[in-house]
């Protein structure tokens, strides 16, 4: 009697995803030990995980209100255009810092304003914004790369991608301590009960004076200001702009959400699910080469791992 | 300062078009303080229009709406909360998969002032909601159970018990009692005679005149957009009610006597 009341499938569903990720790591430390039980892969994974996950994180609260967005991989690339042609030509990082994250954000506000007042459909306004943007990158960065080596060892390349001991990459503290604050927002903040209202039924919300369209314009911007920052961090970690950065995020960041929980009808998700669906796709192509599969298995094997763990969440969920 | 004949609310010359289809057409309604009003009529007369036009969810097209004789001249949600006006929905306005407390507090959280949620205060007054005015522990309902998994009427009870918790001047109930059954329909109209009793005013919408008559103070007939027909309680028997009713439903006509 009581069972049936409780919240037991989220919780179900947050250990399934997590036992999805112990069984991977299970089968690439049977198949490859000596890659596996060094600490070596580790903080390689930790250097190039943060980037995805800090777009999968803000990605996530999009998806709870039932929209989506498809230009972030964009709005990351013409971020970290501005961030590197600005702190190359003024010499001033910071600087190129603050209006490269500025242009995020009001890249993230446009997609919220198209979606919530001129009323197009994320799916529609998000294709259009994420050619637009690469667009634009395409048409500024004609000249090719920028190098970024000048800024290593500054206090901005320390703090955001510098090796903390020498060991352990920046960035990877600055996706943990993002979902911690994600995981706050969303479980102890009005904002967050107002994101998953709205997502669970947008018009009961209107009715109880929730303020769906602000709720919804403030999601699409925080996406863009994180998309901007990961884009910085990218720059920063290679140590050079290319103008293809952002490219190979947009389905594996996105796939990482749904593998993590959320569901795609909105009003559920959760920032644990997803900060593990991110370590899953992002360790799956090292782990799939290292127990000796040749790369053409990669997709195969994304493939399998996203439909099994999509269904396992969708059984789990569904009503007694 | 109550006039003497000053109402609670008064809407006034209220029309309200979607698109082509007129949902209300110059319509006057009235609920007086400590006044139960039934409002009837069939699918489609405007009765949700019109009280959502009331609880700030719908822009008035056209009119004007009185609360305690002040004209209400911005109005939102917000506003009609503030003015202590609480809704039941037809829709209940329920986020389904969301924790029942989250629910009762749905749009006006209790929070510190940096906006974050105070958890434990907040579950322990559902606990105490569903205690006191619910009624519903026994059938094993947490403030973490999640609204999906709730029957119809306990659905309905918590979206009652949501309207009753604010201190409001004013209850609205828009088709309570659909689908519920015959204990829980009986539940919903104590719950009415416990407003009446309180002192408070209510609107109850139902298409069910044996549901509202026994409760109602005065009967107001919608049909198409506007009112055919007004009946105080004590001027007429029920079965007298229930004739007038099947004649709207022929004609669209009401005779007044
Ligand atoms: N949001 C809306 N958009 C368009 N048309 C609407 C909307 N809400 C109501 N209508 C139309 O307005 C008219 C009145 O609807 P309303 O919901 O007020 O009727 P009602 O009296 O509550 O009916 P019921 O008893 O079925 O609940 C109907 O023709 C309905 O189709
Ligand atoms: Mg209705």
């Amino acid at each position: 009697m009581l069972k049936r009341y409780l919240k037991l499938s989220e919780f179900k569903l947050q250990w399934s995803i997590f036992a999805v990720l112990v069984a991977l790591f299970t089968l690439f430390i049977m198949g490859a030990p000596r890659i596996f039980l060094a600490p070596d892969m580790y903080y390689s994974f930790m250097s190039t995980i943060p980037f995805m996950t800090i777009m999968a994180l803000a990605l996530t609260p999009v998806i709870i209100c039932k929209e989506i967005d498809l230009s972030f991989p964009s709005v990351m690339g013409i971020s970290a255009w501005m961030f590197a042609s600005l702190s190359a030509s003024t010499g001033n990082p910071t600087l190129a810092l603050i209006i490269s994250l500025i242009t995020g954000l009001l890249a993230g506000l446009l997609n919220g304003i198209l979606v919530v007042k001129v009323g197009i459909p994320s799916l529609i306004v998000t294709i259009g914004t994420m050619f637009f943007w690469k667009g634009l990158v395409l048409v500024f960065s004609a000249a090719g790369g920028i190098t970024l080596v000048p800024l290593r060892g500054t206090i901005l390349f320390q703090s955001l991608v510098g090796r903390i001991g020498g060991v352990i990459p920046a960035q990877a503290l600055w996706a943990v301590g993002l979902a911690f604050l994600f995981w706050l927002i969303l479980n102890r903040h009005k904002f967050g009960t107002h994101i998953y209202f709205t997502g669970d039924n947008i018009e009961s919300a209107r009715m109880m004076g929730i303020p769906v369209n602000k709720v919804k314009i403030l999601v699409f911007t925080q996406l863009g200001f994180f998309a901007a920052f990961a884009g910085i961090l990218l720059d920063l970690e290679m140590s050079y702009y290319w103008p293809t950065s952002g490219e190979g995020y947009l389905l594996e960041t996105i796939a990482a959400v749904f593998l993590g929980g959320t569901s795609a009808f909105g009003g559920m998700g959760t920032i644990f699910g997803t900060f593990i669906g991110c370590i899953i796709i992002g360790s799956l192509e090292s782990g799939i080469i290292s127990v000796g599969l040749s790369g053409y298995w990669t997709n195969l094997i994304y493939g399998l791992v996203i439909v099994i763990s999509v269904s396992i969440h969708s059984i789990l969920r569904r009503r007694t | 300062m109550e006039l003497k004949n000053e109402k609670l609310v008064r809407m006034v010359n209220i029309s309200k078009y979607f698109g082509e289809v007129a949902a209300l057409r110059k319509e006057n309604f009235e609920v007086g303080y400590n006044e139960v009003v039934g409002l009837i009529g069939d699918n489609g007369a405007g009765k949700s229009t019109l009280i959502k036009i009331l609880t700030g969810v719908h822009p008035p097209g056209k009119g004007r709406i009185y609360f305690q004789g002040e004209e209400i001249t911005y109005h939102s949600v917000e506003r009609a909360r503030e003015l202590g006006i609480e809704t039941v929905y037809q829709e209940r306005a329920l986020g389904e998969q969301q924790a029942l407390w989250k629910n009762i507090f749905m749009g006006r959280e209790m929070t510190t002032h940096l906006g974050f949620l105070q958890v434990k205060k907040a579950k322990k007054e559902t606990e105490r909601i569903l205690k006191e005015v619910i009624g519903f522990t026994a059938a094993g309902l947490t403030p973490d159970s999640i609204v999906e998994r709730l029957s119809g009427g306990e659905k309905q009870g918590v979206a009652i018990a949501r309207a009753l918790h604010f201190k409001a001047k004013l209850i609205i109930l828009d088709e309570p009692t659909m689908g519920l059954s015959l204990s829980e329909t009986k539940k919903v109209l104590n719950f009415v005679k416990g407003i009446k009793e309180q002192g408070k005013s209510c609107i109850f919408i139902t298409h069910n005149i044996y549901h509202v008559y026994p409760v109602a103070d005065r009967f107001v007939v919608l049909d198409r957009g506007r009112t055919v027909g007004e009946f105080i309680k004590k001027d007429i028997s029920l079965e007298k009610l229930v004739n007038k009713l099947y004649l709207v439903a022929r004609t669209g006509e009401i005779s007044q006597n």
